[in-house]
């Protein structure tokens, strides 16, 4: 299997770290990445705000970078639910327009969903220290791609030393929401207060937070009010924990051989049932 | 704003800016609709098959706008079959005369009146007060609020925005009762007044959640049973409902009740079920002698020919006013307009126009919350990008933002423009930033950093990519 990498403007300008993770861990996870150039946005800023046909060019080109690509993973929900849910629909007037618009809705997965429900990663396999006591907000968009917060909690859970605290209101949206935190800044402004308050009272050092968009808003609020707290996406604490922990054999079989055994039919026990077959011999 | 507003779009936005930073508005907000939508979210599970039962309901809503004119003559035949009047308005102003005409003949004095969102629509209280008519509303919180005189701030729960103590005053002033503020003791004050209208009233007017096409009923539902009260004892009765409500069938009614009740207030039914089928016939204990059906379009036809025709499917629960992340913070009243909240800010302006409510489809952060809640699956989420479409098409957008995305569009277009944009704006992101944070942006930029500072830009991933390869390349083979 290979994997092309939607960046997402947002990670890419504010959060490259976090996309490197994503490489990182599927690296690990024996799934080579490639990084489709020329790639830039797609189009949610203008969708959101009613410019349809705005959104409409640049999704097109955002297929058209993509059309080679087997498989797309993204780190950032709001723009996997964009390219699921919204090509198909901006595209639907021109009936070949729309198929390709399909396939690329089709092909393209969210980080921790990749992991959870497409690749079923076992991580019982994994060494995955992370000492932290961490809290969980739901980003909106998750809901769009049908990731519950169960869904991503049950990665959460893998991590050695990592005492949970659950958040009142996880699912309230932070008040990000694209322009609209400019257009209405006051109750943009007073959701973000609330959901940072919740996170506070938590006692947390760390949220985990999978979204770009999300975290830039409340990275910004928890800082404009002196409070230390870390957010961080799973990429970034699964790239760590995988480094920390004791994951050298896996990682050596992993090297051994290219990743392209297909899905589900690995059953040589190294911790992925969906690639790096070559370590099994 | 380069552009022109009218006056009361222009307002929306201070009105809605004033009530977010009222933390009394934001707390009373959070509990009460919260609250709800916390008891929806346990109610839901208790169905065999929640979203396939969501569904089955869009699906029957679905089928009756597609047919609603045949439902409509159907439904009109059975009401006049079982010697009702039904009366076609237009408008609002068409439907308030109706009925005012139809108390006006009956010599009405006092008229009661169980909880309707569509008369507060179309303002149906004030028309018949203005023709020297006595109404008085019935349902608690309703009654409370004409007291005040005060307008819902919720679908359902009317007066979610008035405290306990309020209305101890309310009562005290109004009905000369001594203070008090439990809720048990002010129930019983209105309870009193409410039980002798009752008896007195000459007309009813209700609602309607539901009206069955093949015969002719129209239901309601109450918690408190005032609307049982208003329909079953008055000699004369008006109900009056919009004409999406229609059902084809009796059977389909139960469905929509379980849903009606699980979402609204995570009850598994209503308190009271009340089924009007014509006016009293011979040998029947009680009912009105005269039944009249006032069946209103004001603006429903034009949403039924368009593309936001599932609007149309609404059950008027509230479940997306409770679940709505915005709506807690702001409250009913700051959206002015009879439906508030998500699915008020679709239909508010379809229903009226889009210049009068060019605001509300913007002022959303489009989390889904209310997709997720909605009984009867209406995308609210993209009916309202398509609304902010509209506004903008129509020219209700400033210019400063069109032409902004004009040329987001040509910088997106191109992967070189972008990389020159992202290097531009990590040199500019630099200037003035202490200790890596931006404290204050100019322009547009200004309202984001009035509540945060913002990271500057660290060295963008499309300049790590290669040093990431050899990075991957190097621990491949240490692990060799």
């Amino acid at each position: 299997m290979r994997v092309s990498l939607f960046v997402t403007c947002l990670s890419d300008l504010y959060f490259p770290e976090v996309a490197e993770s994503v490489v990182r861990v599927l690296h690990r996870l024996g799934i080579a990445c490639d990084f489709p150039a020329g790639q830039t946005c797609c189009g949610q800023p203008a969708l959101n705000s009613g410019y349809l046909d705005e959104a409409r060019t640049v999704a097109r080109r955002m297929i058209d970078v993509f059309a080679d690509a087997e498989t797309v993973v993204t780190p950032s929900g709001s723009c996997c639910a964009t390219v699921r849910e919204y090509f198909p629909h901006l595209l639907k007037a021109d009936p070949a327009e729309h198929r390709r618009a399909q396939a690329m809705a089709a092909k393209t997965f969210e980080f921790t969903e990749f992991l959870q429900k497409r690749l079923k990663v076992d991580w019982s396999r994994w060494d995955l220290p992370y000492s932290a006591v961490a809290t969980f907000h739901y980003s909106c968009h998750n809901r769009g791609i049908g990731m519950s917060p169960d869904d991503i909690l049950g990665l959460v859970r893998q991590f050695r030393g990592l005492k949970y605290r659950s958040l009142v209101k996880t699912e309230q949206c932070c008040g990000f929401g694209g322009t609209f935190a400019v257009k209405f800044g006051e109750i943009s402004g007073a959701m973000v207060q609330d959901k940072i308050a919740c996170v506070k009272a938590t006692g947390a050092d760390t949220l985990i937070c999978n979204d770009g968009g999300c975290t830039l808003n409340i990275i910004g609020a928890l800082h404009r009010e002196g409070v230390n707290i870390q957010v961080k996406h799973v990429a970034s604490m699964l790239d760590e924990a995988m480094k920390a922990g004791n994951n050298r054999q896996l990682y050596a079989r992993r090297a051994d051989g290219p990743a392209t055994v297909p899905l589900h039919s690995c059953s040589c026990g190294h911790g992925v049932t969906a690639a790096g077959g070559g370590g099994a011999g | 704003m380069s552009h022109p507003l009218p006056i009361v779009a222009e307002d929306f936005k201070h009105r809605a800016a004033a009530a977010a930073t009222n933390l009394r508005i934001a707390e009373i907000f959070d509990r009460s609709a919260r609250g709800k939508d916390d008891l929806r979210r346990l109610a839901m599970p208790e169905l065999p098959h929640p979203l396939d039962t969501r569904e089955l309901a869009a699906r029957i809503k679905n089928h009756t706008l597609q047919n609603l004119d045949r439902y409509l003559d159907q439904f009109a035949s059975r009401v006049r079959d079982h010697g009702g009047h039904v009366h076609f308005a237009a408008d609002g102003t068409q439907a308030n005369q109706i009925i005012t005409e139809i108390a006006q003949a009956a010599s009405a004095g006092l008229i009661v009146k169980s909880k309707s969102m569509v008369s507060e629509e179309i303002e149906l209280n004030h028309a018949l007060q203005a023709a020297g008519l006595n109404v008085l509303e019935t349902d608690l919180g309703e009654y409370i609020l004409q007291l005040a005189g005060e307008k819902p701030s919720h679908i359902v729960t009317p007066m979610a925005h008035k405290p306990k103590e309020e209305v101890g005053q309310l009562f005290a002033a109004k009905l000369g009762i001594p203070y008090t503020d439990d809720p048990t003791a002010l129930t019983k004050a209105a309870r009193k007044v409410l039980r002798e209208s009752f008896r007195a009233a000459d007309m009813g007017i209700i609602g309607a959640n539901f009206a069955v096409a093949e015969t002719g009923t129209v239901v309601i539902v109450t918690n408190e049973g005032n609307g049982r009260f208003c329909s079953s004892r008055p000699r004369l009765l008006v109900c009056l409902m919009g004409m999406e409500k229609l059902v084809p069938q009796l059977k389909h009614v139960p469905i929509y009740l379980k849903l009606l009740a699980k979402s609204a207030t995570g009850q598994r039914i209503t308190c009271y079920t009340s089924m009007i089928t014509g006016p009293k016939r011979a040998g029947d204990f009680d009912g009105p002698e005269e039944f009249h059906v006032v069946i209103l379009d004001n603006g429903r036809s034009h949403v039924l020919a368009g593309e936001y025709r599932d609007a149309l499917r609404c059950i008027r629960c509230g479940a997306c006013l409770n679940a709505c992340p915005i709506y807690r913070k702001i409250g009913g009243h700051a959206y002015d307009a009879t439906y508030p909240g998500p699915i008020g800010s679709v239909i508010s302006p379809l229903f009226t126009s889009l210049a009068t409510y060019a605001d509300l489809p913007s002022a959303c952060s489009l989390c889904g919350a209310c997709l997720e809640a909605c009984p009867v699956r209406i995308d609210l989420p993209t009916q309202l990008i398509h609304l902010r479409s509209d506004v903008n098409k129509d020219g209700h957008s400033p210019l400063s933002w069109r032409l902004g995305f004009k040329g987001w569009k040509l910088g997106m277009s191109s992967g070189l423009l972008y990389r020159l944009g992202a290097t531009f704006g990590r040199w500019f992101m630099k200037i003035g930033a202490r200790d890596g944070w931006k404290h204050k942006l100019p322009a547009t930029g200004g309202i984001w950093t009035r509540y945060r500072d913002v990271p500057v830009m660290p060295k963008p991933f499309h300049k790590r990519w290669a040093d990431l390869q050899k990075e991957l390349d190097e621990e491949g083979k240490d692990e060799r």
